[in-house]
């Protein structure tokens, strides 16, 4: 118990409690990328099933359609609410506002642990909701009518909704947590204007995170009432409306999509300006424009669904809303090319991804652009089409800024080096096949072959396959990546305080490498860097 | 608790704690208990639960008190902190309102939905906005004004002042409850009747529960005072609860405004007849 006397400040728990009563912003920064990493394992599984039972057409291996479902489900929230969130928000965030901003620790380190452990109680939630009645078959929107207790009368929607009830109440603690840490405990002379980007895209990632989560708390409040107790919300026949549940998931579910990938941003605004020996390129424009992302990501949620009837006003609105936020992302695209345009780059892994990164954010952005016309969505929406642009723009790119983070980081966290040419390796194995994954759903989209449908008509046959000839490849990659880090942690070869030169110039560079337990302890003093 | 003597920042580094662990394992319970509960089971393992969460609550916030009273680990900038964290906290409380109105208006306004039909459905019996709403209104405002009585009171180191308008705040809270609690019960439309008993039960009901965790939380803070915790400089926790205090008093002036008062009128609804 911690009402016990201990003489040392600098006492380190051993052994079990450690990790299960800690209050170390890098302990718990680890056990959620230990945590991402067994979900990755597990969402990533379930996506190359999915792509086995669509190689060809006709029906593989998968005869109960309900567990088809299951698995695209199960799929979405898991890579959702506990791979991308935890890895890049809760590890690499947990790890690094501390270091970068040059603070011991999180301002509330006892609720830190509690936002772990409540995404770790989810997790079990949601697993049990796969393995009972069925599982939920209702896609990660859960739209109602299928997720109501008529469809889906056993308890598997149940778990499903207290599991994200958990992993939300997570999110909004670990959010409170940033936010205030990244406000009242940045070092002396470190202003908002000269945080590091990561800072900026984490903190504007949590108040995404503050304002969203809990309108999806009350919209699944709403539809646990519905199904349980008799309320009408969702359901004509009292009254209500399905189509409220997609404007009040939406509400959450667009900023949502903003929270997985404004962090990315800024992994990969650190990694771009590192590895090109210069700092970053409009370094206000590209915070502001992570602000102005964020803002008009909360005015654009009907863009979603727009084959719901919508007047056209409506539709015109939703258009225009959602194209103006090509601006502010462009500014970030052409940043990140000007800040490499001259620049000495070296090619390091976390470089490749990060270079990576920006290509497929490009391609998934265009597509946006495509997506976001109310008239071409009619014909696009619910198809592979989508499921190509999101997956390039938002699942892909934020896998990348994970991977790009991982090795830019891992020295630091370890004090290990990763083995350098078996990551690049594992960089173009990973890129080839996300693209070939991808890139051919493209097609399959615009011919029209609809998404979460585990057969197909057999002109659809050919995209189909390179597509999943693309998910083995990929799964190749996934399976190396746990080779290279087998090997990082293994090493004996050590990594210097600074193991990227001058290009690196945030504070967590300041620190020994693996970072000690307790750092910034002496509260460093930030001149003018990172900015200008 | 740690010494102090190397100690060179200002900042709050608790010891490693069960707390987070144990509260999580309550909220799974709950959660578990909860599905176990809405498909036909017992509602025990949903109080084990609760009662495991209670625990927590008390085990966790009487070490957050002795750190700041005994301990002395509550420093200025820490106190920033804690303020900011609670005004976070409120504001995520607003956004998870933000969705009941949402549905509520969806509801009713058909220029919101397709589906919005006649506001208030055929069939239910309302609650004249004049009555026992007014009343209720009246008294959580006056709730508002007499915690900031008592507030200022314990600026000015008025402590006794400070401990009878507290008490009398949460009595007004508990009074709040009780009308609120007879006007369900007098309430002609139960909660499976329809959208209308839908949006009006859970909106006032979440508001409801909410002021019953505000006046818990002005008792603890009454008790505190009484048991000299608070300083006129240094008291977090009862800035808090009066925050949150006045966070539901507007909730309900919003509540009173568009679900009793705009609710009830034929402004942008489709009326009967």
């Amino acid at each position: 118990m911690s009402d016990t006397a201990h003489d040392h400040h600098d006492h380190r728990p051993t052994g079990w409690k450690r990790w299960v009563y800690s209050t170390n912003h890098k302990d718990i920064g680890t056990m959620y990328l230990a945590l991402a990493m067994v979900a990755a394992i597990v969402g990533a599984a379930a996506s190359v099933v999915i792509r086995m039972e669509l190689h060809q057409p006709g029906i593989q291996f998968i005869t109960d359609f309900q567990f088809y479902n299951v698995l695209v489900t199960a799929h979405g929230f898991i890579m959702v609410f506990f791979v991308v969130m935890p890895a890049l928000i809760g590890g690499f965030g947990n790890w690094f506002i501390p270091l970068m901003v040059g603070t011991p620790d999180m301002a509330f380190p006892r609720m830190n642990n509690l936002s772990f452990w409540l995404v770790a109680a989810g997790l079990v939630l949601l697993v049990i909701a796969g393995l009972i009645d069925g599982g939920p078959g209702t896609g990660w929107t859960v739209y109602p009518p299928l997720a109501n207790a008529d469809y889906h009368p056993g308890m598997a929607v149940d778990f499903g909704i207290l599991a994200l009830h958990l992993a939300g109440a997570s999110s909004i603690l670990g959010a409170i947590n940033f936010i205030t840490t990244i406000i009242n405990m940045r070092a002396p002379g470190m202003t908002f204007h000269r945080m590091p980007l990561f800072i900026w895209a984490m903190l504007l990632t949590a108040i995404l995170l503050l304002l969203a989560i809990p309108v999806l708390a009350g919209a699944l409040t709403m539809l646990l009432t519905d199904r349980n107790f008799g309320t009408a919300f969702f359901s004509p026949e009292g009254g209500g409306d399905p189509i409220l549940w997609q404007h009040l998931f939406w509400f959450f579910g667009h900023p949502e999509v903003y929270i997985m990938i404004i962090p990315a941003f800024g992994v990969i605004s650190e990694i771009v300006s590192t590895f090109s020996k210069k700092p970053i390129f409009g370094y206000l424009g590209m915070a502001y424009a992570m602000a102005a992302i964020g803002v008009v990501g909360f005015v654009v949620w009907a863009h979603h669904m727009y084959t719901v009837g919508f007047n056209v006003e409506t539709r015109a609105y939703f258009t225009l809303a959602t194209m103006v936020i090509a601006v502010p992302t462009g500014v970030k695209i052409f940043s990140w090319l000007a800040t490499m345009w001259g620049g000495s780059i070296k090619f390091d892994t976390p470089m490749l991804y990060a270079m990576g990164f920006i290509f497929l954010f490009v391609v998934g952005g265009v597509t946006g652009v495509t997506l976001a016309n109310a008239g071409s969505d009619m014909a696009f929406h619910d198809t592979y089409f989508v499921v190509a642009h999101f997956h390039y723009v938002l699942s892909i790119a934020a896998i990348f800024a994970m991977y790009a983070g991982f090795f830019y980081w891992i020295g630091k966290m370890s004090g290990k080096q990763y083995p350098e040419g078996l990551a690049r390796l594992q960089f173009w194995i990973t890129f080839v096949g996300v693209n070939v994954l991808f890139f051919p759903q493209h097609f399959a989209g615009m011919a029209g072959m609809p998404r979460r449908i585990p057969d197909y008509p057999d002109a659809y046959a050919g995209w189909n396959m390179i597509s999943s000839y693309g998910a083995y490849i990929t799964a190749i990659g996934g399976l190396l990546f746990f080779v290279v880090l087998w090997k990082t942690l293994t090493s004996k070869e050590t990594v210097a305080a600074n193991q990227w030169g001058e290009g690196a110039s945030t504070l967590e560079w300041t620190v020994a490498s693996p970072a000690p337990f307790h750092t910034h302890e002496d509260t460093p003093k930030v001149g003018s860097q990172p900015a200008e | 608790m740690a010494t102090d003597a190397a100690k060179t920042h200002p900042w709050h580094i608790p010891e490693p704690s069960p707390w987070p662990i144990v509260g999580t394992i309550a909220g799974f319970i709950m959660a578990v208990g909860g599905i176990w509960y809405m498909h036909e089971g017992p509602i025990y393992l949903f109080g084990v639960g609760v009662l495991i969460l209670l625990f927590t609550f008390y085990g966790w916030w009487r070490q957050v008190i002795i750190e700041a009273n005994t301990a002395g680990e509550h420093s200025e900038e820490v106190k920033v902190g804690l303020r900011y964290g609670f005004i976070f906290f409120i504001a995520s409380e607003v956004m998870f309102f933000f969705a009941f109105f949402w549905a509520f208006f969806h509801s009713s306004l058909p220029i919101l939905s397709n589906v919005a039909q006649v506001w208030p459905p055929e069939g239910i019996e309302l609650i004249p906005a004049g009555g026992v709403p007014l009343l209720n209104t009246l008294i959580l405002l006056s709730s508002s004004a007499t915690v900031t009585v008592a507030h200022h009171a314990l600026i000015d180191d008025n402590r006794k002042k400070a401990i009878t308008w507290t008490w009398i705040t949460a009595i007004l809270g508990a009074i709040f409850l009780f009308f609120q609690a007879e006007e369900y019960i007098e309430a002609t439309f139960k909660l499976s009747d329809g959208i209308y008993p839908s949006t009006f039960y859970l909106a006032t009901g979440f508001h409801g529960f909410h002021v019953f965790v505000g006046t818990c939380f002005l008792i603890v803070c009454a008790l505190r005072l009484q048991k000299g915790h608070f300083k006129p400089d240094h008291h977090i926790g009862y800035e808090a609860a009066a925050w949150y205090w006045h966070f539901v008093d507007v909730v309900w002036i919003f509540l009173y405004i568009n679900v009793y008062i705009w609710g009830s009128s034929s402004f942008g609804h489709i009326t009967a007849g």
